[in-house]
């Protein structure tokens, strides 16, 4: 199968300084892949350079694509959560159609298939402003579902969600990906990433130091190298269990 | 939601109608309410055709069209800066007309040429978006343009301060206050041929960027990821905005606020979509300065009330009101 979205040697630099350094992966249909690291590693330049939001170098196969056909290719969640005017959420779910342009039918289609994934039937007629920030996370990732591009850009999707949420976010995505497409998320929460996502990228410093499975790459090293933490991982038959015990001293 | 908009916007266009035509029968000059209608249409020469059409009639039109370029801009300001207290001076180009005007007033050349005033004044606002193009260009955020729009309204504010401040006329001094003040009184159809074809330009710019804006609502990272291009639609509305406002600051002078409160009055209505604002925002803008325009000759006939006193004195309380709501829908 071909790849979804590839990246060579991506760079992004901030004046000289390279924020995101080299970086290159390919992203596989079916696969959801968490990207790790601390604050400031460079998850969301990384996330915002492949988009072509950031003047970059290197190559991101999505900014080979012209704004429209980008779009239809790759949806972006980015980390704020805004929503400026007080629209009904089923009309903040429906700007995700605006990359298709005309075809009415096949929008409320899709409208109404994210809604219902995200479970929104009951908040979809209420003013997105006056929900709950769990709430308007959740119309937000609707939206993103509803532009049906196969890979979707998550920017701490699940940052601020009730537990309950946070997995159904994670079980949104397994099944986008089952259904053919991928998942790229920056996640701060390392059991939920263990358990939920089928690959992992860790980056310290903007560099890609760890990419493979969660076992692969939550090693006690690498764990102790970029997040200067000691956990306990259990790698169990019915998914792993990632708990962090303490702080390593420098 | 689609026939409640539907409704809405035939219902502003009813109105707008409706004010129109009672501005068309409201004047000093006393004319039957039938005679007046039919002296628009009648043949040439007699009085009654006269006052309708080269009085009334571009009274009326302009009515229109100031006001719908104030509603359009400023529900297009507010949705570019996500900010409900954007207006349409935020760009500098209301404040750089004005100055424009002043100056063709003070130099006597408003007083030679019927079209000296509104062409000095689009020439102040098209220096005015020469400048914010430069200073915030295409590289500019949104933050740049804001802050290259205060710079620019405060540098023109200065100036028209400077001739006043000079001015060894008392008359023309006066006469600058006057204008300054906004009003639709004594227009002309020279002055429908001027606003007219700006007007229309920017608001189809303007409207053409609907769909961009309904996008921006969610920022602009998420805006541009569904393919929008942030910065061809700041240049567009900047473009857009500043036809509509150079063109009616032209004809009419400074006419505040209804730019502000008619996109709050109208966002509940059209479900707070910026695509839905900006057409309802421009009937609604039509509506209110036709009202005003109509207000100023009831309340004081033989005062000569400006308009642009009127709509900030009944605007600004309001604004406030505004302010009130959003502070109680915050808590």
């Amino acid at each position: 199968m071909s790849a979804l979205l590839t990246l060579n040697d991506l760079t992004v630099r901030r004046g000289e300084c390279p924020v995101v350094d080299r970086v290159s992966f390919a992203v596989q249909p079916g696969e959801i892949i968490g990207l790790l690291g601390p604050n400031g590693a460079g998850k969301t330049t990384l996330m915002r350079g492949a988009l072509g939001l950031l003047a970059h170098e290197g190559h991101s196969s999505l900014t080979d694509l012209a704004p429209g056909p980008r779009a239809r290719q790759a949806a972006f969640l980015p980390q704020e959560r805004e929503i400026a005017w007080p629209m009904p959420a089923e009309d903040v779910v429906a700007l995700g159609r605006m990359a298709h342009g005309g075809n009415r039918a096949g929008d409320q289609a899709a409208i109404e298939r994210a809604i219902e994934r995200m479970g929104l039937e009951v908040l979809r007629h209420r003013p997105a402003t006056q929900l709950s920030g769990g709430e308007q996370a959740r119309v937000l990732i609707a939206r993103a579902l509803a532009q049906e591009s196969p890979v979707l850009i998550a920017d701490e999707p699940t940052a601020g969600l009730d537990p309950a949420a946070q997995i159904a976010v994670m079980e949104v995505f397994a099944r986008h990906a089952q259904e053919g497409g991928a998942v790229v998320a920056s996640l701060h929460d390392l059991g939920l990433a263990a358990r939920h996502c089928t690959r992992l990228i860790m980056l310290e410093r903007g560099r890609v130091v760890a990419d493979g499975t969660p076992q692969e790459v939550l090693t006690d090293a690498n764990l102790a190298r970029v997040f200067r933490i000691r956990a306990h991982i259990e790698w169990r038959a019915d998914g792993p269990i990632f708990q962090a015990l303490s702080v390593i001293s420098p | 939601m689609s026939t409640r908009y539907a409704i809405l916007m035939a219902g502003l266009a009813a109105v707008v109608a409706v004010l129109f035509v009672a501005s068309l029968l409201i004047g000093p000059a006393a004319i039957g309410l039938g005679d007046s209608l039919a002296a628009l249409f009648r043949g040439e020469g007699e009085m009654v055709t006269l006052v309708m059409r080269e009085v009334r009639l571009p009274r009326a039109i302009l009515g229109v069209l100031v006001g719908a370029a104030l509603g359009l801009s400023g529900a297009a300001m507010q949705g570019l800066l996500r900010n409900p207290l954007a207006e349409p001076g935020l760009i500098g180009t209301s404040a750089s007309a004005a100055l424009g005007a002043v100056i063709s007033i003070q130099t006597g050349l408003s007083v030679a040429f019927v079209w000296a005033l509104p062409a000095a004044a689009l020439l102040g606002a098209l220096i005015s978006v020469g400048l914010i193009l430069l200073l915030a260009g295409s590289r500019g955020t949104t933050l740049t343009i804001i802050l290259a729009g205060i710079g620019i309204s405060a540098l023109a504010g200065a100036l028209t301060s400077l001739v006043l401040n000079l001015s060894p006329n008392p008359f023309a001094a006066s006469e600058i206050m006057f204008w300054m003040m906004g009003s639709l009184a004594d227009r002309s159809m020279v002055h429908v041929g001027i606003a007219a074809p700006l007007i229309v330009l920017g608001g189809l710019i303007t409207l053409s960027r609907a769909r961009a804006l309904d996008a921006l609502t969610l920022g602009e990272d998420a805006a541009a990821s569904m393919g929008v291009n942030i910065r061809a639609l700041r240049l567009w509305l900047i473009v857009g905005t500043a036809a509509l406002v150079g063109a009616a600051t032209a004809v009419a002078g400074a006419i505040g606020f209804v730019g502000l409160v008619v996109p709050h009055l109208l966002r509940r209505a059209v479900g707070a979509r910026p695509a839905r604002l900006l057409p309802a925002s421009a009937l609604g803008g039509g509506a209110v300065v036709l009202a005003a325009d109509i207000a100023v000759r009831l309340i004081a006939p033989d005062r000569d009330l400006k308009l642009g006193v009127l709509t900030a004195i009944v605007g600004a309380p309001f604004f406030l009101h505004l302010i009130l709501r959003t502070r109680r829908d915050a808590a």
